[in-house]
């Protein structure tokens, strides 16, 4: 038997909400098939399922709200029983090919729910707080201890509840996008905390590619031209293949390089807020295709309509302000992602088209 | 009525309604009881019901359960804790198996009354808190009224107990001020009694040491601190489940033993509470015990070695430190 959980869709993501089944008890499933959709605070997600069989059982209904990692169905595994699929823990970059504010132009830090599995310090906090903590839907993580040596308690958790639960008016009157700009804010504050970031800068010179694509598309119907980010996250690519260190992220306590290379790319959302979904084995589409999966992204993003695997696995994020005037942008990290990177305007020095590229730690 | 007078007026209501029940121990009779417990009663029960003993507490325990074994309801007084080890083993060889090694066929409805604890400056061959060793057990039944009342229903209800009961009356105790039922029936002996009840902590004490729980409790009420204090009474068997549902309401608890902390009841108490009650702990159970020495004579360093009220409140307080 397997069990299918609310996943984690994004480090800043502590609970979600079962809008509806796509599948019933007794259907038959293949690993990939979308069996839930799920609302965050960021989206909508369509949940993929990573394990083949049968659902046995389904113990979430409809419209309720559960913490991530509760069990939502049982799912009878065919064949080997081994094959209690976990999500791949691969995390790419998202690149912010369209405008996205300035102010969170860098990906956030995740707040994983148990810091033992992350492989980082065990957390302080008593029995019946962590008990407390699960049925509250409270992350531990993001609550501070107060008792002896920094220890949570049951009272410090009541207390996030209390201060999570204080703006009820509020978060009925929030929209999703004034949540999800209090989620960003948390979550970047945590990586800034957490992720020791360093920044590389280097100067590329994009004349051969802004003069390819200016004479690819003048080839093109307007419907089929290509955009200039397109090229960024084709470049940024090809670079992680060839250097596959850096398609990595962070998880278990040690650095994890990631079989596909699958980048991220932030999207901003109408009235506010951001995601960066992945597209997946960026390296491996032709520029045909990552057009044609960028625009779908880009849409089902806006929709609501994203696959949770393109939510949980992108393996570094890209952020591109260039088309907005920015001259240098220095991202923070999305965690688990290890680094990110980010590209600036491309401009004329000395007669020369050039662009600029910064990488964050990795 | 004080202790004193309760645990004496439980023995003359036992001697008047029941031929057989008589008192042996040392100084019992024409002394009237190192306590001054038995005061009298030689004069009213004569030398065949109040029994003086030769200083020999591993033939007079013996005499004892040789006694009850044929029919009898003694009631031995032991002096001091510390002596009853001379008697360790007439308990623990005879009166806690013959009941398990006859199959049933033999009981041993004896009551030994035991006096214990420290804060008397009687030194460290007259002072210990060695009930734990007895609760530790099977076979006997270990009790420690901490009331007025408790010390004269449990004797009467040890009386009926078909086997070994050991009824230890802490020293400090006797000249204690309370009220007592003498139309009470059949106290009940198995259950713990909350004396306070309290939302924040949970103070587990027994015999002398639930004045100390007391004091402590209205120091931590006065910071804001509601502290339910639990009365053992019975140290074996114990009732955890008591313990338990106070700790599900406070999720802390301070055991305060005036035994030494190592291999002490506090430890079993402890131990149960986490292997029982994990997942209600707010923080790991606190033990106030008695330093790990002889107890000493000087009356500054019996104080020193003996639990202590600020000792209580500091644990508790340590505990809950919106209030430290």
């Amino acid at each position: 038997m397997a069990e299918f959980v609310m996943p984690q869709l994004g480090a800043d993501m502590t609970s979600g909400k079962l809008l509806r089944w796509r599948k019933n008890v007794g259907d038959r499933i293949q690993r990939g098939d979308v069996i839930a959709d799920v609302e965050t605070d960021k989206a909508d997600i369509e949940v993929e399922v990573f394990t083949t069989g049968v659902i046995e059982k389904v113990l979430v209904q409809p419209e309720e709200k559960v913490p991530i990692g509760t069990v939502m169905a049982i799912i009878r595994e065919e064949g080997k029983a081994a094959a209690v699929a976990v999500p791949p823990v691969s995390a790419v970059p998202a690149i912010a090919l369209v405008p996205a504010p300035p102010t969170i132009a860098a990906p956030t830090v995740s707040a994983p729910s148990s810091p033992a599995e992350m492989g980082g310090p065990r957390l302080h906090i008593s029995p019946v707080a962590r008990k407390l903590a699960a049925d509250l839907g409270i992350d531990p993580v993001t609550v501070t201890g107060t008792g002896p040596g920094g220890r949570i308690t049951m009272e410090d958790i009541e207390h996030a509840a209390q201060a999570k639960k204080a703006p009820p008016v509020a978060e009925a009157t929030l929209d999703r996008a004034a949540r999800m700009r209090q989620i960003i804010a948390a979550a970047m504050t945590r990586s800034k905390r957490e992720i020791p970031h360093y920044y590389l800068s280097t100067t590329i010179d994009m004349s051969r590619a802004l003069a390819w694509l200016t004479q690819e598309n003048l080839k093109r119907s307007v419907e089929q031209r290509l955009v200039y980010g397109v090229l960024l996250l084709k470049a940024v690519a090809l670079a992680l293949r060839e250097i596959p260190e850096l398609n990595s992220v962070w998880s278990n306590g040690k650095v994890m390089q990631c079989p596909d290379v699958n980048v991220g790319v932030a999207v901003s959302l109408r009235g506010g807020g951001l995601v960066a979904p992945a597209l997946h084995h960026t390296d491996h589409l032709s520029i045909d295709d990552l057009m044609k999966n960028f625009s779908g992204l880009i849409q089902r993003a806006r929709a609501g309509s994203l696959r949770s695997s393109e939510l949980s696995d992108p393996t570094i994020t890209v952020t591109s302000l260039g088309e907005q005037g920015v001259e240098a942008v220095f991202g923070i990290i999305y965690p688990p992602r290890s680094h990110s990177s980010a590209s600036a305007r491309s401009r004329n020095i000395h007669g020369r088209p050039r662009g600029r590229s910064h990488r964050g730690p990795c | 009525m004080t202790y004193r007078e309760a645990v004496r007026a439980a023995l003359r209501k036992a001697l008047r309604s029941d031929p057989s029940v008589f008192l042996m121990g040392e100084d019992v009779g024409r002394y009237g009881g190192a306590f001054a417990v038995s005061l009298g009663l030689l004069a009213e029960f004569g030398p065949e019901r109040i029994r003086d003993t030769p200083l020999s507490e591993s033939a007079f325990v013996g005499a004892g359960i040789g006694a009850a074994l044929n029919g009898m309801h003694p009631i031995v007084e032991i002096m001091t804790v510390n002596f009853s080890m001379l008697a360790m083993d007439q308990i623990l060889n005879n009166a806690a198996t013959l009941r398990h090694m006859s199959g049933g066929q033999f009981h041993v409805p004896l009551v030994v009354r035991v006096a214990t604890g420290g804060g008397r400056q009687m030194a460290a061959q007259h002072s210990h808190t060695l009930e734990g060793w007895y609760a530790h057990i099977p076979g006997i039944t270990v009790l420690a009224p901490a009331t007025v009342a408790d010390a004269y229903g449990m004797l009467l209800a040890a009386l009926r107990e078909p086997d070994p009961v050991f009824i230890f009356e802490h020293a400090t105790l006797y000249p204690l001020e309370g009220e007592v039922d003498e139309t009470q029936e059949a106290m009940d002996i198995s259950h713990a009694a909350a004396r306070r009840s309290g939302s924040d902590v949970t103070l587990i004490s027994y015999g002398g040491t639930l004045g100390k729980a007391m004091q402590a409790a209205d120091v931590l009420n006065g910071d804001g601190i509601s502290a339910e204090v639990i009365d053992l009474r019975a140290l074996r068997p114990l009732d955890m489940r008591t313990i338990l549902e106070s700790i599900a309401k406070t999720h802390h608890a301070v055991v305060i033993d005036e035994a030494w902390r190592t291999g002490s009841l506090a430890a079993e108490i402890s131990a149960q509470i986490m292997e029982n009650a994990f997942d209600d702990l707010d923080a790991p159970v606190e033990r106030v015990c008695s330093a790990e020495v002889p107890m000493p004579y000087a009356k500054h360093l019996e104080t020193a070695a003996m639990p202590k009220v600020e000792e209580i409140v500091g644990a508790a307080k340590e505990m809950i430190p919106r209030h430290g």
